[in-house]
């Protein structure tokens, strides 16, 4: 009964969000005392974002109907999740650096909770590592956001201010104010060397928890390169982003070699994850508008592929009791829907045009063939030679996993034969009888990402119109 | 014998005594004799009466800070500017006489069930508060010596107050004599400061620190011993080897009362001694409250890691936030630093001191069933007690400063006070301090852990019966936490530094 009143209320929420539409604007007085107020907005560059969480959250509450992880209790779940949801919008929307901060850090007990009590069995390791990185990260982010209220003259937190009068700011002290928020948001996008507790949350995780962690959370590090980052502090930005690049395109094969290394199919694509927000991140250190756009739109799609892939993932794993891919065979011949839909989402990760993923990859690859004036066109171009190197990885990763967990006959233990018994534990009676293919609540949570994704990549100026003109207007500064 | 000292003494005459003004010191005096007279003539079953009473006494007192601070106005000083009634003061009592009603309100079961001395515990209880408000009044060395001895000496015997047990007694003991010795040492430091101003007005002493425009070597001593003095009392690392002892051993509500209300108590007079008397001396102050607050903070976190009971590793976890609240005060020096850092420490005082109680009334309400301190005994609390669970989830994470509890405007303040000043001393201190809240974060998280996720310890999973009180308390301390976070304006607007150094018509 809770679930469903909470889902209502979810859903009526979701609903009156989507109305306002508009460059909605508020600007409340909250805290005087720092001059801080409850500014709130939206535009080109955080409507998408702000509506994909709002459809992901819905959709992992439809999927949590009958997929309560154990140790069950989904009242307390839910509240969770709605806690989630308040802060990732809440995120996308602020306009007042402490109100974004705040915002930032609501996201973080939940999800520490959510991995921690409905996660694997490594879950307390890979849930405090989670906590600690991302506070460390914010910790400093934090420091920095104060140093940048004092060098703008402690007048306002206001972002529209702020993007006014960083300018001012003398190019040392800018670099270093960059640094503590590029350790901020780049811990929890996250980038190369900051990335190690991706890979054990997402496996411990679980499966909603992935993938509001996949779709919504990464986001957040990225959207705050966009939104505050680099429009307060161009000059830093320039002097930041080919670092930033290089680290990109180191995470995006750092990330797919991860893949091919794996064993979990879940693990793998929390590796794929690393790379994707590779070429996100490559797409914003272009500091052009192409790449921008581009990784706005990566960000999305990013969002909507791997939330699929770990729902997939997660109903996989009900299904049979594990992730290894060695132990997994022939899901086309047991469950041929979820096996296409597999597929599907595999083609559309791996950057098939036509689908969504392609329209994140390829601009991000082709906008650092011309980056911004102000860089050096030499170090982007062998970037991008080598991430369009990465996406040949990503396709060989995908398609292995494909391979090997789909086609082929499906393996002995679970293919439900009299042979059952012979695996030994008694356990692995059932298993077979948990193999169904997808049930009706699945395809209520699925097919909107599924027909987002098919939508997106087929007529993806859809959001690139959303996006365009704020994005133009953010990377005038460098292209004077 | 009087008249003849009147008699040498002509021109002698009364203060004028602004009775409103002292309204809450004389209700307090007055409630402490009632309670021990009370005391003395009910039966011992109906002793439950002493903590009805002191709970109504410290509201009664609370009563005339409120119509002190609703009339506002003028700045009322008494006693030629030694005793003064400004809103800084106004907000410390408040948060006193809450903190202490609080504390009574922990007290009251722990304390029947005990078979302790009811009277006298309310008795020493009270007398303690008494010199905890008189503090946020004193601007002058002797009445801040005697405010400081006021609420210590009580203090020494609450700790002790468990008295067929040998932590507890080793507690009073061991607090009892370093206490004694940072008086001394302290008092040594105020006895220089006179020699060398010739006053023990805090006013007048601020420009006669530096007659000549430097600080020579006794005033550089004198400004070190008086700062020392109080950081014993605060436990700031290195003092603080006191405070874990004490803080198991003493009764878990004097623990609270100790490391909440008594610790504010020195920091309040750190604030005034800083502000007052040594705004001329920041090159003595700074350097040594900025060694000791990064002491505190790293040192205090770093053995709070390492704890296993609940009640040792909130001793190191205050010392570590002792740190925190020295942080603003290391800077206060520097330039328009000081209405910020000023700004800061008032309200992270406040904040802390909600947050701190709330987890010490959880940590009682536990201890009624599981009779332990350790960490190891919350395995799955939520389980079984889950209102006591999310409570102490959020005081932890307000602790760990987690918005939008609490805890994180506490600590932005301090910070933003650290990188106000926009030296070097700042920068350094805000980013040490950001790596300790991090480290802090840890060992909160390893509660929330226990209640969270792990199993319950051999199974019983009797739910836990908190009684009225404890309620009470856990309600007050959890609704201040969640309200500060989410409208830190409430308190953030006191502590103007206009009103504490404008009293004196400077």
């Amino acid at each position: 009964v809770a679930t469903l009143g909470v889902g209502i209320y979810t859903l009526t929420q979701f609903d009156y969000d989507q109305s306002e539409k508009l460059q909605f604007f508020a600007d409340t007085k909250w805290i005087t005392v720092i001059k801080s107020g409850y500014t709130i907005g939206l535009d080109g560059i955080s409507l998408p974002l702000y509506f994909l969480s709002m459809v992901i959250t819905v959709l992992v509450m439809i999927y949590s109907w009958d997929h309560v992880p154990s140790p069950g209790n989904p009242k307390a779940f839910l509240i969770l999740m709605l806690v989630l949801q308040t802060g990732m919008a809440g995120t996308f929307i602020a306009q007042d650096l402490i109100l974004f901060f705040v915002f930032f850090e609501v996201v973080l007990l939940p999800m520490y909770f959510m991995i921690g009590v409905w996660g694997g069995e490594n879950r307390q390791y890979a849930s405090l590592k989670f906590f600690l990185y991302t506070m460390f990260g914010s910790a400093l982010m934090l420091v920095s956001f104060l140093a940048l209220f004092y060098k703008t003259g402690a007048e306002s937190f206001s972002i529209p201010y702020l993007i006014e009068h960083g300018i001012d700011i003398s190019k040392n002290v800018a670099i270093w104010i960059f640094a503590g928020m590029f350790v901020g948001f780049a811990v929890k996008v996250p980038m190369f060397p900051f990335h190690t507790w991706l890979p054990d949350a997402h496996t411990q995780a679980p499966t909603q928890g992935s993938v509001i962690l996949a779709a919504i959370l990464l986001k957040l590090g990225t959207y705050g390169f966009v939104r505050i980052a680099i429009p307060i502090l161009p000059q830093a930005a320039v002097k930041w982003a080919p670092v930033i690049g290089v680290l990109a395109v180191i995470g995006i094969i750092y990330g797919a070699l991860g893949c091919l290394a794996q064993t979990d199919m879940k693990r793998l694509i929390a590796f794929s994850s690393v790379a994707h927000m590779g070429f996100v991140m490559l797409g914003i250190s272009t500091l052009t508008s192409m790449g921008i756009n581009a990784a706005l739109f990566g960000m999305v799609a990013h969002g909507l592929i791997t939330g699929m892939l770990f729902f997939l993932a997660g109903s996989v794993k009900e299904r049979y009791h594990t992730l290894e891919i060695k132990r997994l065979s022939g899901l086309l011949q047991q469950m041929p829907k979820l096996g296409w839909i597999m597929g599907f989402c595999a083609m559309a990760s791996l950057g098939l045009p036509g689908l969504a993923g392609f329209w994140g990859e390829f601009p991000a690859i082709l906008s650092a063939y011309s980056p911004a004036p102000q860089l050096s066109t030499g170090l982007f171009r062998t970037l991008m030679v080598i991430a369009a190197l990465g996406t040949v990885l990503a396709a060989a990763y995908l398609l292995w996993l494909y391979q090997r967990t789909a086609f082929g006959n499906p393996t002995a233990e679970f293919s439900g034969g009299g042979h059952a018994h012979s695996v030994g534990a008694a356990g692995h009676d059932d298993h077979h009888s948990d193999i169904h293919d997808v049930t009706r609540l699945e395809w209520m949570a699925w097919a909107p990402l599924l027909a987002a994704i098919v939508v997106f990549g087929v007529f993806p100026q859809l959001m690139f119109k959303v996006m365009d003109p704020a994005v133009t207007e953010l990377v005038k500064v460098f292209n004077p | 014998v009087i008249a003849s000292l009147l008699a040498a003494a002509p021109d002698f005459t009364a203060p004028t005594i602004d009775y409103h003004a002292l309204a809450p010191e004389i209700i307090l005096a007055a409630g402490i004799c009632m309670v021990l007279l009370v005391d003395l003539f009910v039966e011992e079953r109906q002793r439950w009466i002493t903590s009805t009473l002191t709970g109504m006494v410290l509201l009664a007192a609370f009563v005339p800070v409120v119509t002190l601070s609703v009339i506002g106005g003028d700045v009322r000083s008494l006693f030629d500017g030694r005793y003064v009634i400004d809103e800084f003061a106004l907000v410390v009592k408040a948060l006193f006489l809450l903190a202490g009603y609080v504390v009574v309100l922990l007290s009251s079961n722990e304390v029947e069930e005990g078979h302790y001395h009811q009277g006298e515990y309310y008795v020493l209880l009270l007398t303690s508060i008494t010199g905890m408000v008189m503090m946020g009044s004193a601007r002058d060395m002797v009445s801040i010596f005697v405010a400081l001895e006021f609420l210590s000496i009580p203090a020494y015997m609450l700790a002790a107050w468990r008295k067929r047990d040998r932590k507890s007694n080793e507690a009073g003991v061991k607090y009892y004599l370093l206490g004694v010795f940072a008086s001394a040492v302290m008092l040594y430091g105020m006895s220089l400061l006179y020699g060398v101003t010739g006053t023990t007005l805090l006013a007048d002493i601020g420009p006669a620190v530096t007659l000549d425009g430097n600080i020579g070597g006794v005033e550089v001593v004198a400004v070190a011993f008086v700062l020392i003095g109080f950081a014993f009392k605060v436990s700031a690392v290195p003092f603080h080897q006191w405070a874990p002892d004490v803080y198991e051993g003493a009764p878990t509500p004097i623990t609270a009362f100790l490391s909440v209300a008594s610790k504010a108590a020195g920091f309040v007079a750190l604030v005034t001694l800083v502000y007052l008397a040594f705004p001329n001396a920041s090159d003595v102050y700074q350097p040594l409250l900025w060694v000791l607050a990064v002491l505190s903070m790293t040192v205090g976190n770093l053995l709070a890691l390492r704890q296993t009971n609940i009640v040792r590793m909130l001793a190191y976890s205050s010392i570590s936030q002792g740190g925190f609240i020295l942080m603003p005060l290391a800077v206060a020096g520097a330039g328009s630093t000081a209405e910020t850092s000023l700004k800061a420490v008032v309200v992270y005082l406040v904040i802390y001191a909600a947050t701190n109680l709330g987890a010490f009334a959880v940590v009682i309400a536990v201890a009624r069933k599981t009779r332990s301190g350790e960490i190891s005994s919350y395995g799955g609390l939520f389980s079984y007690a889950p209102a006591l669970g999310v409570l102490m989830t959020v005081f932890m994470a307000s602790l760990a400063g987690i918005p939008p509890l609490g805890g994180w405007y506490a600590k932005f303040g301090a910070f933003k006070a650290a990188l106000d000043a926009g030296n070097g001393w700042g920068y350094s201190i805000a980013i040490i301090g950001a790596v300790n809240a991090v480290i802090a974060a840890a060992y909160y998280i390893t509660v929330m852990r226990e209640i969270w996720m792990k199993p319950v310890p051999d199974g019983d999973v009797t739910p836990i019966r908190t009684p009225m009180s404890l309620q009470t308390a856990l309600v007050i301390t959890c609704g201040v936490t969640v309200v500060l976070g989410v409208l830190p304006d409430l308190v953030a607007r006191y502590g103007d530094l206009a009103d504490l150094t404008g009293a004196f018509g400077r």
